[in-house]
């Protein structure tokens, strides 16, 4: 008989016999918020390919067209789009994912469950936006009948740590929203801000190389400059150190995260 | 007695709580109240006394504890109410125990699932058809999607909506959607069920059934913590009673003692609010007496009630009207009222009493409450609000004047508790006296019960 005790100190190891006792709630989540975006829309799905697309429309013009930065022989469009699929992914799941525990109050405050899903399970709702959006990348490689390089194989790889990145991000946020709503305000911002230091409408090549360590400080360089290796190959290669510099950065936020999420977790219904 | 030892693990006892208590801080919304400015403000500033208070407790923090020293233990298969006033650590016990909220101090040892029902409809989407309702719900309740896809057909006949099983549940009349959501929650199947007012909502008919549900499942062995203000119901579900008062526990034990140290308090209490100071009035105490006029909170069905109310009035109050109500479960059932009988007295001034007799109340066996207010003679100006002012219960065996429906045993229910006597007439000659005024069913007529 399962026996269960409850104590003013944590309970570790029953949480995480739970999250597994409860591993289908993320897919109902995932399932719920899907279903709920498009009713009573009436293009429905169509709307998260029409986004990227806008977008990648417009930062074609602004920085190939406009700006005249290289593109190393690639059509610009397929630049763009390369690094707008894996920035659209962060942002959206760094937005959703903070407001997933307050948008959830009268859950939090009503049942148990463990938390981690609710917030685990907003960052994969922008997944699948993602791999929606990655079906229209496809017709923009037949469109200039671009051949991926082998390199694409290491792409699953490139994306768990996007994956990963977001859910660090997501899961900090979202037990700080919790306490301080003023992170309705920061992450917005964030998002904002980020689209303009991140690589996203150009190369990260075009920053002078005494620069580009520096510059790989923020994770998305490096996940960005992957998601292109795998891609697109390219000429120039893949920056390794600012790759490597994403990778551990991706942890730190992953693992601290956790343990930050965790740790207030118990007290999230008396806050919320 | 000792409990046992928390860590017994076999032992009888499925719930053990030893000395819990949840302490919140309040104060501490406001003085976070600019929210993270003044984290970071403070941690600028000083950065070690910021951190030293982040440790220690903060200065504007007022202790408060929600449950203390509270410690029970709860054997399988027992039905157990939880009574107490709004705010008196009820709500708080159950969050514990569901998981949703970390206790301060003590501990609890549970043995076996548990799932709990703090309120109907939690993670209900509006959006969402029915359908698609009940496999979101039974999920974050803890069902797995073949277990709710096995329950499916029984959860859409129990809520009675088949119909409008894809229509988006915004789109539904509030019973329906309470009706819905206790039926997937109603078809949960833990071993230990915590329920909370959860029954406050939808119409009496399915309410019935919904403590119908609730019943049947502790028939059927399961352990129930049930909350509710509805006493009647706690009173036909459980035997025992856990009365909490100011997070602490009050008494544990057979409902009925429970119930009725918890009535007599809850009168005194209220009695003590019963004062007007504009007018110099204070109510000191509304007594019940039966007929042999002693003092008294249960009643039998037909008996006298006798309702004393000793006031003290400092200033001379011309024309006092004042309105004494009975009412049951669902509501008034009759009440003497100056107001209309115009039998007022001219003035009161000092202290005295005023007397009121309900000659053979002819009511069924359950709990009522005694209401009273006290107007000026303008009317519309409240001396004393009407409020409730006493508890009593009406017991006894209502095969003793002649009942023997087959619901009879579940009178304590009754929609409508008044009985005006009346007599059957049936196709075969037979006639009938049902009241409740007298041990009935007696003298010539053919009767329908066995006679004493």
């Amino acid at each position: 008989m399962a026996e269960l005790l409850i104590e003013s100190d944590r309970i570790e190891r029953q949480y995480w016999r739970d999250l597994w006792r409860y591993r289908e709630l993320f897919f109902f989540f995932v399932w719920r918020d899907l279903l709920v975006r498009y009713k009573q829309t009436v293009v429905g799905v169509s709307w998260s390919l029409v986004r990227p697309l806008l977008t990648m429309i417009v930062l074609t013009v602004v920085f190939g067209k406009l700006g005249k930065l290289p593109s190393d022989g690639m059509p610009y469009p397929l630049l763009v789009f390369c690094g707008m699929l894996p920035w659209q992914f962060l942002s959206s799941a760094m937005s959703d994912s903070s407001n997933s525990l307050v948008s959830n109050s009268n859950m939090v405050s009503k049942i148990y469950f463990p938390r981690l899903v609710i917030t685990v399970s907003s960052v994969m709702t922008s997944l699948v936006d993602f791999f929606i959006s990655a079906v229209f990348l496809i017709a923009l490689m037949m469109w200039y009948r671009f051949v991926p390089p082998l390199t694409v194989l290491l792409l699953p790889l490139v994306v768990l740590l996007v994956f990963g990145a977001a859910l660090g991000i997501g899961l900090w946020f979202a037990a700080l929203m919790v306490e301080y709503r003023d992170f309705r305000f920061i992450v917005p911002f964030i998002a904002q801000f980020g689209l303009y230091v991140s690589p996203v409408g150009f190369q990260s090549s075009i920053v002078p190389i005494r620069f580009r360590f520096l510059y790989s400080l923020n994770p998305m360089v490096g996940i960005i400059d992957g998601f292109r290796w795998c891609l697109l190959g390219g000429t120039s290669g893949l920056y390794w150190p600012g790759f490597l510099l994403a990778v551990i950065e991706v942890f730190m936020l992953l693992g601290s995260g956790i343990w930050y999420f965790r740790k207030t977790e118990r007290t999230f219904a008396d806050v919320i | 007695m000792m409990p046992p030892s928390i860590t017994n693990a076999n032992s009888e006892f499925v719930i053990s709580i030893e000395n819990l208590g949840k302490r919140y801080a309040i104060g501490r919304q406001q003085a976070n109240g600019d929210g993270l400015r003044h984290a970071i403000e403070a941690a600028m500033r000083a950065p070690f006394a910021w951190l030293r208070s982040r440790w220690h407790k903060k200065l504007n923090e007022v202790d408060f504890w929600a449950l203390r020293d509270f410690s029970a233990q709860i054997k399988r298969g027992e039905v157990v109410g939880i009574i107490g006033r709004n705010g008196a650590g009820k709500s708080t016990l159950l969050k514990i125990l569901s998981r949703i909220t970390v206790p301060t101090e003590g501990r609890i040892r549970i043995e076996g699932r548990i799932a709990s029902l703090l309120e109907v409809g939690t993670g209900f989407h509006p959006e969402l058809t029915g359908r698609e309702n009940i496999f979101l719900n039974g999920a974050i309740l803890g069902m797995t999607r073949a277990e709710i896809i096995r329950k499916f057909d029984e959860i859409v006949e129990f809520s009675e909506i088949a119909e409008f099983l894809d229509t988006p549940v915004k789109r539904y009349s509030s019973g329906m959607y309470v009706r819905l959501a206790f039926s997937v929650a109603a078809h949960l199947e833990p071993e230990i069920l915590i329920v909370d007012e959860v029954l406050a909502v939808g119409d009496t008919s399915f309410q019935k059934k919904c403590l119908g549900k609730i019943r049947s499942f502790a028939d059927s062995g399961r352990t129930v913590l049930y909350v509710s203000h509805n006493l009647d119901s706690i009173r036909s579900l459980c035997k025992r009673a856990i009365w909490i008062k100011n997070g602490r526990l009050q008494q544990d034990g057979p409902v009925d003692e429970v119930f009725e140290t918890y009535f007599d308090s809850i009168a005194n209490e209220s009695m003590q609010s019963c004062a007007n100071h504009e007018y110099g009035l204070v109510i000191q105490k509304v007594e019940l007496r039966n007929s042999e006029g002693e003092k008294s909170n249960v009643f039998l069905p037909g008996e006298s009630l006798i309702v004393d109310i000793s006031f003290d009035a400092q200033k001379r109050i011309e024309r006092p009207l004042i309105a004494i109500g009975v009412a049951g479960i669902n509501g008034p059932c009759f009440a003497s009222n100056m107001l209309l009988d115009g039998q007022c007295p001219d003035y009161i001034e000092g202290q005295g009493r005023i007397r009121c007799t309900f000659k053979s109340i002819p009511l069924l066996p359950q709990s009522y409450t005694l209401k009273m207010s006290i107007r000026a003679t303008t009317i519309t100006e409240m001396i004393v609000p009407y409020r409730e002012v006493a508890y009593f219960k009406v017991d006894g065996d209502l095969a003793e004047y002649g009942y023997q429906g087959e619901h009879v045993i579940f009178a304590p229910q009754a929609n409508t508790p008044v009985v005006v006597p009346y007599e059957w007439e049936l196709p075969d000659g037979r006639t009938a006296d049902v009241s409740l005024s007298k041990p009935a069913l007696y003298g010539e007529s053919v009767h329908l019960g066995p006679v004493r």
